[in-house]
């Protein structure tokens, strides 16, 4: 079995990733093509990014897309935190299991109802749809995702180390900032960045809640790819994944020098006497 | 742990002011006291110190506070909705509460919509096809998924985490993105046809683009980090001396494979079709772009019956009657998790 790798492990893993990333490749590939023409290679050309620069209604979209993105994220990641340390460090108050279904309800409920419902309440308090309400929504859903992350890293660290900080005369507040939030803050940051692309992934929630004046860049490439593949509709998602995958990598890389540099202190301080 | 507030101990906490005066909380104190001096901070601490809750109590309060207001309400209101007749005005239906000469409340329940569903083979046809191409897609996704996850636990130690990784990063491009990439690989000049009729295996192109194939294609391919991360998860936990004593007890490949590989990773292969079934239930962008004019899914038939017909109580009623079929799977989902726990 451990005889190096079999030609099935080749080929599943060949197969399986061209599969995954062969269609973002040649997406990515066809924005820089010369040709209108999306399948036939006219020679290498960046002037569909140029023309980008020149589509206003596409850069207003952009512009309202990361103001949402940025303002919910924000919101959704200290409101999750709460619930996810809510969720694991109080046992019991007032309608916890009506808690727990409100956070773990979002996540696996259908776009297109959470969209509906929402907009049904903005109509009846009559709330004017725009960036508020859309905004309204990402952080209604990013919020839960925050939440379960949180509630993850809060379930596997050692409680005695908060314990410790309170037999010391810690009061809770200052223990939650003191020896809580510098532990699960790896987990806040990737809620954070979690919920940013959330919201600036969604379409369908964007599309019910949002009003004249807050057209979202989801909104905008969906309505042009219903008329057919462009080369420009290539090159702003060409820089979607791009500025995403950037975001990503750099993330992880913090995040695994910082679990290595904790690795390091904690063997540290077993080490001491 | 205890998780009483200790307010009365503040005197004895000084100490470790000193130290704490860096860091996270010293910065976050320092902010506080700098607040204070603008009145409308300072109103607002005075107003919940006199208010007789404490801070903790309200922080707490907020996020409760958030979804009851975001996320149950707007669902209750969706269930009232679905039970009234739809109008033309604005907003287009008609109230399910009615003041009576000042004195009754008088309650229209309008079933209809709901009756309209049953009725209507429109309707019940979406349900049962969603739930068919849901279903055929997991299976797709589990045969696609389950090599790419037990090739990645062969992979050598070192590689796993970047392989992990590589799973994971699909995942966080845009899911809309992600669709309209496989417009153009599955569309009728496009470069799978291109490909295929220059190999020279067929010589007219495929009709791919618009149809239920489109479809399974687009739910895999969108879905696939789902099934494989569970997998991954329970096919790595596995003993590999249990191979080996299959093995050397004369059981063939395949056979070992079936009796001891896939039925401990069962777990994985549980968790990952439901993760890929719940949300492909109620899919609308895959069915919308992929999918042709026949393709009937519910996601899809909620979208129009909402931006096109403009029938909001029918569109409730979809809605209600798709998370009634969700809660199915939910519900048998959350056991199997607890049993899993308990065990």
């Amino acid at each position: 079995m451990n005889k190096g790798l079999s030609w099935f492990t080749w080929s599943a893993l060949i197969f399986g990733f061209s599969f995954l990333y062969l269609p973002i490749i040649l997406l990515v590939l066809f924005s820089f093509n010369e040709s209108k023409l999306v399948t036939v290679w006219g020679g290498f050309s960046t002037k569909w990014y140029a023309e980008l620069f020149n589509n206003q209604g596409l850069l207003n979209a952009a512009w309202v897309t990361l103001k949402v993105a940025f303002v919910s994220s924000s919101v959704a990641t200290l409101l999750g935190t709460i619930s996810g340390v809510m969720l694991t460090r109080f046992s019991s108050f007032r309608g916890r299991t009506l808690f727990t279904g409100m956070i773990y309800a979002p996540l696996v409920m259908p776009e297109v109802i959470t969209g509906l419902s929402l907009l049904l309440m903005f109509v009846a308090v009559s709330l004017d749809r725009g960036f508020l309400t859309v905004t309204i929504a990402h952080i209604t859903f990013s919020m839960c995702y925050v939440a379960v992350v949180v509630q993850s890293r809060m379930a596997t660290f050692d409680h005695s180390i908060e314990e410790a900080a309170m037999d010391l005369g810690c009061t809770p507040g200052k223990t939650f900032f003191a020896v809580t939030l510098p532990i699960i803050l790896p987990a806040v940051v990737s809620g954070w960045l979690l919920s940013f692309t959330l919201s600036l992934d969604d379409l369908v929630i964007a599309s019910f809640t949002t009003g004249p004046g807050a057209t979202t860049l989801p909104m905008k490439i969906y309505s042009q790819v219903r008329l057919g593949v462009t080369p420009e509709i290539n090159a702003v998602s060409t820089i979607l994944v791009g500025l995403v995958a950037t975001g990503v990598l750099i993330a992880t890389i913090i995040s695994r020098r910082n679990d290595a540099a904790r690795l390091r202190d904690e063997r540290l301080a077993a080490v001491d006497p | 742990m205890s998780q009483k507030p200790r307010e009365g101990k503040r005197s004895q906490v000084e100490y470790l002011d000193a130290r704490s005066g860096e860091g996270t909380a010293g910065a976050l104190e320092e902010l506080h006291k700098q607040l204070l001096l603008l009145p409308p901070y300072r109103w607002l601490c005075s107003a919940i110190a006199g208010s007789g809750i404490s801070p903790r109590g309200l922080l707490i309060s907020t996020p409760y506070i958030w979804l009851l207001l975001f996320f149950l309400a707007p669902f209750l209101i969706v269930l009232k909705i679905s039970f009234s007749e739809y109008a033309i005005s604005q907003p287009p239906y008609t109230a399910l509460f009615e003041l009576v000469d000042d004195i009754y409340v008088q309650i229209k329940l309008n079933l209809e919509n709901y009756q309209l569903l049953f009725e209507d083979d429109l309707y019940w046809r979406a349900y049962l096809n969603s739930v068919k191409i849901a279903g055929i897609s997991t299976i797709l996704t589990l045969m696609v998924g389950y090599p790419l996850a037990y090739g990645m636990t062969r992979a050598p130690q070192r590689w796993r985490l970047a392989l992990l990784m590589l799973v994971i990063l699909p995942f966080w491009t845009s899911f809309l993105i992600r669709v309209y990439a496989w417009i153009g690989i599955l569309k009728k000049e496009g470069l799978l046809n291109l490909l295929l009729i220059n190999l020279g295996i067929i010589d007219q192109p495929l009709t791919i683009m618009n149809t239920d194939t489109a479809v399974y294609i687009g739910i895999i391919y969108s879905y696939l980090p789902f099934m494989v991360l569970p997998l991954y998860a329970s096919l790595e936990k596995m003993d590999d001396t249990l191979l080996e004593a299959a093995a050397d007890l004369g059981s063939r490949p395949i056979k070992t494979f079936w009796q001891i590989t896939f039925r401990l990773s069962l777990p994985g292969v549980i968790a990952g079709c439901f993760l890929v079934f719940i949300p492909a239930l109620g899919e609308f962008v895959i069915p919308d772009l992929l999918g042709g004019s026949g393709t009937l899914m519910i996601g899809k038939t909620l979208w129009a019956e909402f931006f096109s017909n403009r029938d909001w109580p029918l569109s409730s009623a979809v809605a209600v009657v798709l998370l009634l079929i969700l809660v199915i799977p939910i519900v048998a989902f959350q056991k199997l998790q607890e049993k899993d726990k308990a065990a």
